[in-house]
């Protein structure tokens, strides 16, 4: 009835004979297709919004005056900001520097956001799932033949995230210097307090900077992450805690704060242009 | 390369053969010198120490490495460290044990287990465990019923998995032998010595013997014999049928610990376990009426430690000094007597259970925190948020005391060449068994068992080897079902069986249920002679069921039999029929011996314990 | 409240299967485990699963529901519409032994790899002295049970087989994060978790995560963490500068690498020999 057939070197090795790619049963592809929506159409307005700095212009006592479409007194765009390339208006130009004036400031400036996201360990998440479908969801089989993951040029350069980081919260804190000035209204009769509809935008556009800043992963292996023994170090370890739990809603910060400086933006310009008016008050 | 690497390659594997015995089966054998049967707690450590000791050793184990039911463990493991309550020592612990298992122990066994049991829990921690720990950084204690102070070494709700893990990654660091979904069917032997073991592989169904003179079983319990049972279904009594069946003897068989405190609802996790830690960490009993009932169980023997008003019992949590212990965290075969009357006098819940509750207790932060597995196994089980509602609860099959007589010092059994330890081993936990003292007694005797066997091994001149007419015999054996033409159903049998034993041998005993539990046992035999297998023999449970239910039904003649010799009710044995303890039983063990397939039990009297250690129980208890 | 539920089962082994469909009857409460039971005790005697605790303790009855890596212990039944068809098959990523059952000695190799945790001598006998903070982290990690539903939903190596020998997968992953945690330990296994287990392989995609029963956070508390304590070690300019010129410590732990070389004889044994003509007589479509 039986004999010996096989040794211990020829172990089986086939997998089950299931041709399927998967089997899953529920929506997994939304998620995925939400993703690519999502960021396609910020890709879309961000690099639109980006190079778009001409000049509008709105009616002053009657005078049509030109300014910058990224600015709207006294709000400047997130994605203008720190203004400090020739073109910017004078009364939030940092260092009125003289160069690469035919480039929209944008681009330079969002160099250190963009590439703090891209390198971001959430969006990679996102994005290899949505872009690269690698993989499209889990247990759905992905579509390619080689994988060799983040061990090589480019995607070795990931391991950057944290130099990003430390410029991005440089850049936040910027962002709240910006939502604080936004309460400030200058004109001849000198500084006077300003609340209006575009000052909460900025506030809530540099806690939501801040708070997906603070959150980041490398944050919080700086922070105290990378020590074995947080008992000899209490006031990282309390630190860590804290970017902890903002850690858990990395993702939830990703988007509402990828979502709101989009919005952000847009608004600015819309009340730049005068397509709409802002509700302010000035004391 | 590193230092454990370079021992490693100094192990030697066993020289392997592969060698046909025949025409109708091929089998493979090995060489050893000892062979652990099992890879819970206890043979892992057994397997450890055997190496140690320079031993050429195997494990074998029915399930993959890791899964063995020492997982199942969650409350702690007992260990008088006196990191809580410096006043704990092991006189303390012994006299608890002792006094947990109502003087039936080996005291010899217990003395050892207390006073070994915190180096073997510091050994865990140098091998990577990572308990709980104290404000000064210690291994923090839990309290436990039974054990006058905090003394279980603890990992949330789940130090048995830290446990395994622990061990099994000591194990294959050392790099020994690991047979993984492999079942022992028989233990050869050479005239009275042990000379291997028989099984099959699950997965191709081929047979594998392994030849050495020395063999510890670490197969745990018998539990799958009952139908509701916190047991897996590998507890299927493998360890003490092989013993028997090799000449072996079984003691305390009669006692079988059901916990109080298993899960009633949904039906499918009936009798899952809910740690006593639940009761430790605050939890308390109550009926369908609101009544905390446990004050109304206090019996005499524990009346002078146990606090009598509910107000005293909450105050213990913080002071166990100055107050009594919580009557909820008496020994478990109380506990589960009064749940059981409980719920019989009708004052039960509505899937017939009573209450568990500690959402009113504590805070939901610190459930979450203690008791993480138990919030989870409610949440994802039962659709319970045990910070909000009680729990239904009612007792469940748990554990046997009783195993392979054996050894105090060495865990050798009557047969030479043959150990036993763990829950497969009898005579440590007496007529019951205090919770967080069964994973202390793995490691405790674990590494006992595998020294003695070690140097048991070596200490043989002459290598034991069986012969092949007994090779044949158990290759006939396990492939009888395959010829069978009875027509039984193998999986129908076992489960006919288990409603058996839970009905008629179960928490409440009486003779006339035992005796009529025999005749249903006699015609189990019968019918599991009949058994009939469908499929191949790669990885067929059908199979293994067929095959497991004959030590099921060693065991639960065993359990009948030595439940109907005890006339009295002590312990995890509990008669109807003669309700109180006799100290004149309290003098005896009951043997089971076996022989050409007869059960046979006979009386044994109590080593006697030194006069020093009798002394320990003359001071008033608190 | 019993019912009658349709499964469709992949019965099979090595050289061959499908699917198989049964309708089996099932009470309310009930998990898949216990519909895969009442078919074997009924219907399909011969049908191999590999389960032990039915609590989701021990991790052995990991299978695919419906395609999605599940414990069948841990799966109720009310989790699916009635009348839906479940489709039960086996892990994808490991070689399939019979029917339910795979051969997942990939993960006990690969375990043997780690070098153990490794304390100073000095140490011994209860001396440890450890704040609970300090050990919670790695803690977290030892709720593994090992169920490798993780190994098996990682796409590097359940789309690509080619990748094994390098990739030590998410399980491995938090045991050595557990390790370079533990406030004890003495050597330092961080390069080698990246040039000889493959942390580098791992996209962060976060499915370990996500079908992990226990709940750990796989990613975001031992695989980012291990990623960020490589970049200190390698990728790090400044911090490498910091430790030449001496205003950073070294940790004091001796750099490591794995314990066994890969592809040597192995203490982890299978069957030598297998049984002839043997196969599983279950009618496949």
């Amino acid at each position: 009835m039986a004999t010996q057939s096989a040794t211990q070197e020829t172990r089986p090795t086939a997998r089950a004979a299931i041709t399927a790619r998967h089997l899953r049963t529920d929506r997994w592809w939304f998620d995925p297709l939400l993703t690519f929506i999502v960021f396609g159409a910020f890709v879309i307005y961000g690099t639109w919004a980006a190079f778009d700095h001409s000049l509008v212009y709105t009616h002053v006592a009657g005078n049509p005056t030109p300014h910058r479409w990224f600015y709207a007194k006294p709000y400047l765009s997130p994605f203008y900001s720190p203004c400090v390339a020739d073109g910017c208006p004078t009364d939030i130009n940092w260092a009125s520097a003289d160069i690469w004036h035919w480039l929209s400031p944008a681009l330079y400036i969002l160099i250190l956001p963009l590439g703090f996201r891209a390198t971001c360990y959430y969006y990679r998440r996102a994005y290899y799932r949505a872009y690269w479908l690698s993989p499209p969801a889990c247990a759905v089989a992905e579509p390619h033949k080689k994988y060799t993951g983040e061990t090589r040029f480019p995607l070795l350069a990931q391991n950057l995230h944290r130099y990003f980081w430390y410029g991005s919260a440089v850049l936040g804190g910027i962002l709240t210097y910006d939502a604080v000035v936004s309460f400030i209204y200058t004109n001849s009769s000198g500084y006077h307090f300003f609340i209006g509809v575009g000052s909460f935008v900025l506030v809530i556009n540099a806690i939501l900077i801040l708070g997906y800043t603070f959150g980041c992963h490398s944050c919080r292996h700086i922070t105290a992450g990378r020590l074995n023994h947080f008992s000899k170090h209490p006031i990282r370890y309390r630190w860590w805690t804290l970017v902890s739990k903002l850690n858990h809603w990395h993702r939830q910060w990703a988007w509402a704060s990828l979502v709101w400086i989009a919005l952000a933006d847009l608004y600015i310009r819309l009340v730049s242009n005068g397509t709409i008016t802002d509700y302010h008050h000035i004391f | 390369m590193t230092e454990s690497s370079g021992a490693r390659s100094a192990t030697s594997t066993g020289a392997r053969s592969a060698t046909s015995t025949g025409a109708r089966s091929a089998h493979e054998t090995h060489d050893y010198d000892v062979v652990v049967v099992g890879a819970g707690g206890s043979g892992l450590r057994a397997a450890i120490a055997a190496h140690e000791a320079g031993a050429r050793t195997a494990i074998l184990t029915k399930s993959l490495l890791g899964k063995a039911h020492t997982v199942m463990a969650e409350g702690g493991i007992a260990a008088a460290m006196g990191n809580v309550w410096p006043e704990d020592n092991w006189q303390v612990h012994f006299r608890d044990t002792m006094r947990g298992g109502k003087m039936l122990n080996n005291w010899r066994m217990a003395q050892i287990h207390a006073q070994e049991a915190p180096d073997r829990v510091w050994e865990l921690e140098e091998w990577g465990a990572l308990f709980d720990r104290t404000k000064e950084g210690k291994i923090s204690q839990r309290d436990f019923g039974g054990h006058r102070y905090a003394r279980l070494a603890h990992v949330g709700d789940r130090t048995g998995l830290e446990m395994i893990r622990t061990l099994q990654q000591r194990a294959v660091d050392l790099g020994i032998d690991v047979y993984m979904e492999c079942t022992v069917t028989r233990l050869l032997k050479s005239g009275d010595r042990i000379a291997g073991t028989f099984g099959y592989w699950r997965e191709t169904g081929s047979f594998i013997q392994l030849n050495a003179p020395a063999v510890i079983l670490a197969t745990g319990g018998i539990g799958k014999s009952f139908k509701v049972t916190s047991n897996s279904w590998e507890y299927t009594g493998d360890g003490h049928a092989l013993a028997l069946e090799a000449g072996g003897s079984l003691i305390n068989m009669e006692f079988v610990q059901f916990h109080p405190t298993g899960m009633v609802w949904p039906l499918s996790v009936r009798g899952l376990l809910i740690t006593e830690s639940v009761r430790g960490e605050g939890g308390v009993l109550r009926n369908s009426d609101g009544k905390r009932f446990m004050f109304d169980y206090i019996s005499d023997y524990f009346k002078a430690e146990t606090a009598d008003t509910e107000e005293e019992a909450d105050r213990w949590y913080d002071d166990h000094i100055n107050n009594r212990r919580p009557p909820e965290l008496l020994p478990r075969d109380e506990v589960a007597r009064a749940i059981n009357s409980e719920i019989k006098a009708g004052r039960g819940s509505p899937h017939g259970g009573v209450y568990l509750d500690i959402a009113t207790r504590r805070s939901a932060a610190d459930i979450h925190k203690r008791l993480p597995s138990m919030y989870h196994q409610f949440k994802e089980l039962a659709d319970v948020d045990i910070t909000k509602e009680p729990m239904e609860v009612a007792p469940t099959a748990h554990y046997v005391m009783g195993g392979v007589e054996v050894d105090a010092d060495t865990q050798a059994a009557t047969v030479p060449g043959l150990y036993a330890v763990g829950e497969a081993s009898g005579g440590m936990h007496g007529s019951n068994r205090l919770g967080g003292n069964s994973l202390s007694d793995l490691i405790v005797f674990g590494k006992r068992a595998g020294e003695h066997a070690a140097e048991y091994a070596a200490k043989q001149s002459t290598r034991p080897t069986a012969s092949s007419a007994a090779v044949e015999d158990a290759i006939a054996a396990a492939l009888k079902p395959f010829e069978s033409n009875g027509g039984e159903n193998a999986y129908a049998v076992q489960h006919e069986l288990q409603d058996v034993m839970f009905d008629l041998i179960g928490i409440i005993r009486t003779g006339e249920e035992m005796q009529r539990a025999l005749t249903e046992i006699e015609k189990f035999k019968g019918r599991a002679a009949r058994v009939t297998v469908d499929g191949g023999r790669a990885y067929n449970p059908g199979w293994h069921v067929a095959l497991d239910i004959n030590s099921m039904l060693t065991v639960s003649e065993a359990v009948a039999r030595a439940a109907l010799e005890r006339k009295e009710s002590r312990g995890g044995h509990t008669r109807d029929d003669y309700p109180m303890t006799d100290p004149e039983w309290g003098k005896v063990n009951l043997i089971v011996t076996q022989t050409d397939g007869r059960i046979a039990i006979e009386r044994k009297p109590l080593p006697q314990m030194p006069n020093d250690l009798m002394s320990l129980f003359e001071e008033p208890a608190k | 409240m019993s019912r009658d539920l349709q499964m469709r089962v992949w019965r099979g082994d090595a050289t061959g299967g499908g699917f198989v469909d049964y309708t089996v009857p099932v009470e309310e409460g009930e998990v898949v485990l216990d519909a895969v039971h009442r078919l074997q005790a009924t219907q399909a005697g011969d049908l191999a699963v590999r389960w032990n605790c039915k609590a989701g303790k021990c991790g052995s009855c990991s299978a695919e529901i419906n395609g999605l890596p599940r414990l069948m212990c841990m799966t109720r039944l009310s989790s699916f519409d009635p009348g839906e068809t479940i489709t039960i098959t086996p892990m994808r990523t490991f070689p399939v032994i019979r029917d339910l059952v795979t051969d997942v000695s990939f993960n006990f190799e690969k375990a043997r790899e780690v070098p153990a945790f490794a304390p100073a001598t000095d140490n011994a006998g209860g001396k440890f002295r450890m704040a609970q903070i300090d050990v919670e982290r790695s803690q977290e990690f030892r709720k593994c049970i090992e169920c490798f539903l993780c190994q098996n939903t990682c796409h590097v190596i359940r789309d690509h087989d080619e990748n094994k020998p390098a990739f030590a997968g998410p399980r491995f992953f938090i045991r050595y994060a557990e390790l370079d945690m533990h406030p004890l330990d003495t050597q330092d296994r961080q390069k080698m978790t990246q040039e000889d287990e493959g942390l580098g392989l791992c996209n962060i995609t976060k499915c370990c995560t996500d079908v992990c029963p226990e709940h750990i956070k796989i990613t975001d508390n031992a695989i980012i963490p291990m990623k960020e304590r490589v970049v200190d070690r390698k990728y790090d300019p400044v911090l490498f500068l910091g430790s030449k010129i001496g205003l950073r410590r070294d940790s004091g732990r001796t750099v490591v690498g794995p314990a066994v070389k890969r592809g040597g004889p192995s203490p982890i044994k299978h069957p030598a020999t297998t049984v002839e003509g043997d196969a599983s007589d279950a009618e496949v479509d």
